[in-house]
């Protein structure tokens, strides 16, 4: 079984963001950027289960122009077999990214499409949903534990309650969870190594997907700021605060 | 124009989160009706006919729905999709789970976790971990969204609207409910309680998390937790507050031992207080804090205890 990786570059989960001066998006420009926390989760995943002998062959998906190249070399570091660039001027809607996604999990044939929650950029947690309501395939998000029984997942999903477990009939598609593992770190003879490895390159008209939208962003601010607060000496100083001057308690 | 609101429940009862969406729905005009999707769930259903401002409940009753599962959710509500122009439904692990896979089904985008509603089609969202925040304008024919529940207020209950039954059954072969293991509390839920006391990698183990028990049952809290100490094991992963996790939005907000990182402060920071306790007067969390305690945790919280 194959298993499909995609990846995100994103802003890395350490730099607080700048807001453009006319409002009109974040400020991205010299900011370091990384593969998305999630889709690092999602590729550790597939390595393990590359590396039970549940899987033959793991290959990591990116959209976008040639800079995600970096993001795929951190995959392919990690021990990912191959990748495939999908060229791409600037991030399209997660709409428009699982029809991509979609086209290329049916051109390799994939078992199991194992991929991140959600991106830490925008926050959509959308992609992976989307993609299996347009392949028809079961879906296993918010992922902590996966096993692969026969022809079956067994999901346990981190819920608002608790956890939940499904089986799902492969081939299906799961989202990570932070708490489904601990990526592993790459040595320099992995980063040596990952650039031997093969990355095919296709475009969104190759895969015959029309890169639309139907959101615009008409601007973006910086979220309120909270009016500074005080410093209190004691408890009873904070609990008569409380109290008296915020009555909340 | 109408909005479809899709009821967050067990079975059992109706959450807070529904009110809170109908106030929502409210905003995007139009009649307002509400699909309570699950198995023995007539109890739900009269509790959202009581809300104000809904014009119908729809109710599919069936073991295909008991567990919410993405596939036959998400079947369902396309189904149903036909006569509406937006389909609401909580940012939960419930609406998250199956409302993209509406939106894909339907092919039209989604917009996730709104905090606004500007008009019928503009909505405000935050991204980058709420440090930025988005005003977007959505032309597809459906809007289908997500809403950020803590971000809107409770709709009264005064209403009395009709219930009808659907007898819609959409079970899928590909996917079926294997098992459950849901933590169990007194305590009021994370995301609807009034009071909040979270604990963080201060608290140094699980067994210390019984400092903030007392102090929660005399506010009426609900516990929650930072990632540090999810991940440390010291309590489950539900308990979390944060960008990952759940976001809260109550009247009080006690961080105790918590640093204060952005994925933490993107779970709380729209808390009406926040109270910070912690020995690190250099911690970022001092920085949103409307009252901060600069000491040691295992000495004020039995005396917070003793003076509530």
């Amino acid at each position: 079984m194959k298993i499909l990786v995609p990846v995100k570059r994103v802003i890395d989960y350490n730099v607080k963001v700048r807001i453009k001066q006319d409002g009109s998006d974040v400020d991205l420009s010299n900011t370091k950027m990384s593969i998305n926390p999630f889709c690092e989760i999602a590729v550790e995943e597939a390595l393990r289960l590359r590396e039970a002998g549940t899987a033959s062959e793991v290959i990591a998906v990116c959209i976008g122009p040639k800079i995600v190249k970096e993001q795929i070399l951190a995959a392919l570091a990690m021990g990912a077999d191959r990748a495939i660039r999908i060229d791409v001027e600037e991030q399209p809607e997660p709409l428009v990214i699982a029809r991509l996604l979609a086209k290329v999990a049916e051109q390799e044939d994939a078992g199991l499409i194992m991929m991140g929650k959600q991106a830490i950029d925008s926050d959509n947690n959308q992609v992976g949903q989307m993609l299996a309501g347009i392949m028809g395939r079961p879906q296993g998000t918010f992922a902590s534990v996966v096993k692969i029984e026969g022809d079956e997942a067994l999901v346990t999903r981190e819920v608002d309650g608790g956890l939940q477990t499904v089986a799902l009939k492969l081939p299906a598609i799961v989202t990570a969870d932070l708490r489904l593992n601990e990526p592993r770190f790459t040595t320099l003879p992995d980063i040596m190594k990952a650039k031997r490895k093969p990355i095919a390159e296709t475009t969104a008209a190759d895969l015959g997907v029309e890169v639309t939208s139907t959101q615009q962003q008409l601007s973006v601010a910086a979220p309120a700021t909270r009016q500074a607060g005080i410093k209190v000496a004691s408890v009873d100083e904070l609990v008569d605060k409380l109290k008296n001057e915020a009555k909340v308690i | 124009m109408s909005v479809l609101v899709y009821a967050e429940h067990d079975n059992a009862s109706l959450k807070t989160e529904t009110h809170k969406l109908v106030n929502a729905a409210q905003k995007m005009g139009g009649d307002i009706h509400v699909l309570v999707a699950g198995e023995g769930c007539q109890a739900v259903a009269e509790a959202a006919a009581q809300i104000d401002g809904v014009a119908k409940v729809l109710v599919a009753d069936n073991a295909a729905y008991k567990h919410q599962l993405a596939e036959n959710t998400a079947d369902l509500v396309v189904e149903l999709a036909a006569d509406y122009s937006h389909i609401v439904a909580a940012a939960t692990t419930t609406g998250k789970n199956f409302m993209p896979r509406v939106a894909a089904l339907l092919d039209v985008a989604q917009i996730s976790d709104i905090i606004g509603v500007e008009s019928e089609d503009t909505f405000v969202r935050p991204i980058y971990a709420g440090n930025a925040i988005a005003t977007v304008q959505s032309s597809d024919a459906k809007k289908v969204i997500t809403v950020r529940a803590a971000s809107f207020d409770v709709a009264t209950t005064d209403g009395s609207a009709e219930v009808t039954s659907l007898d819609v059954v959409k079970g899928s072969e590909k996917s079926d409910f294997v098992s459950a293991e849901l933590t169990e509390s007194e305590r009021p839920e994370l995301t609807a309680a009034e009071v909040v006391i979270s604990g963080g990698r201060g608290m140094q183990n699980g067994d210390n998390f019984k400092l903030l028990e007392g102090i929660a049952d005399k506010l009426g809290a609900a516990i929650g937790a930072s990632r540090a100490a999810v991940d440390a094991g010291f309590v489950p992963n539900d308990m979390q507050v944060g960008q990952t996790g759940k976001i809260v939005a109550p009247q009080l907000y006690i961080a105790v031992g918590i640093s204060g990182a952005i994925q933490h402060l993107a779970g709380m920071k729209d808390s009406k207080v926040i109270v910070a306790i912690n020995k690190d007067e250099e911690a970022p969390i001092f920085q949103v804090a409307d009252y901060g305690l600069v000491g040691d945790l295992f000495d004020v919280l039995p005396e917070l205890e003793n003076s509530l």
